[in-house]
């Protein structure tokens, strides 16, 4: 059973410094030959590097912790990444807070409750200002899943 | 190119993915999950081999919309999870405009993307906002 009085819990903020060899790591990983990773002192980040908040903020310390989901049930839903401008370049350094935004629930096709938990993590820069989000949703399956991440 | 509502970009084919593949993706990002990585692990949890990581086929997502439109051009990039991949798969991105429209005073252009398997199930779908320069 999930814990929806986790909704609204907000993490400490995390210092996430941005660093050319990880964005290099990441893009090669990603099958990326692109310049502007690669090629760049000052590389911007890919669409999904934000991800790599795991090194800097453990499943413990994450909001999803709160929740007591069953992980032998999840499955990762979705992902989103916003910019508010262009993506952050290596060499800068962003300031990490997560938060539950939502806790659903829905009826399975085959049968079985699914519940729906949503995660936001706001990325800001050193003057504070908002640069990127990211919102992760996991879901619980009625049953152990056959498919997803 | 010029980019109005229906502009497709050109699908492109990446792999057949390995399970070197899944492991640098692991590294790279920093979610060790063993399903990915653990034959044995991944039998026991009822699975007949380990998976790809969503995130890996999000990440190639990524790069297809960047390579295509820019790196610094992206503003959202969104996936939804659908089929698992598999080692030995072999992936097709895609890509078309939905909408081109000013907001802010930016040229953006929504798109819809997708990573297929070389079965046609579907993997990923994804929706992006780009600046046009």
């Amino acid at each position: 059973m999930v814990d929806k009085s986790a909704v609204g819990a907000t993490t400490a903020p995390v210092e996430v410094p941005i660093e050319r060899g990880k964005v290099r790591e990441f893009a090669r990983a990603t099958m990326s030959e692109n310049a502007a990773y690669l090629g760049s002192d000052a590389p911007v980040i890919p669409p999904t590097f934000l991800t790599t908040i795991n090194f800097w903020m453990s499943a413990e310390e994450s909001p999803m912790a709160k929740v007591g989901l069953d992980l032998r049930r999840l499955l990762h839903g979705g992902q989103e990444y916003v910019f508010h401008g262009p993506p952050p370049r290596a060499g800068s350094t962003l300031h990490a807070t997560s938060r539950i935004e939502d806790i659903y629930e829905k009826e399975g096709r085959r049968g079985g409750t699914m519940t729906f938990v949503v995660a936001v993590t706001e990325f800001r820069d050193e003057d504070g200002a908002l640069v990127a989000e990211a919102r992760a949703t996991a879901i619980e399956t009625g049953q152990a899943p056959m498919r997803g991440a | 190119m010029e980019l109005t509502e229906g502009t497709a970009g050109e699908p492109r084919e990446f792999g057949p993915l390995t399970r070197t593949d899944f492991v640098r993706y692991q590294g790279a990002s920093g979610d060790f999950n063993p399903i990915h990585h653990d034959e044995e692990f991944a039998r026991a949890a009822g699975f007949p081999s380990v998976f790809s990581v969503g995130m890996l086929q999000a990440g190639i997502l990524g790069t297809y919309v960047t390579d295509w439109l820019g790196a610094e051009n992206i503003r959202r990039f969104a996936v939804q999870f659908r089929e698992q991949v598999w080692p030995g798969d072999t992936l097709t991105c895609s890509g078309t405009v939905v909408r081109r429209y000013e907001d802010a005073g930016e040229d953006r252009a929504d798109l819809e993307l997708e990573v297929t398997r070389q079965t046609g199930g579907v993997a990923v779908r994804g929706t992006a906002t780009v600046v046009l320069a």
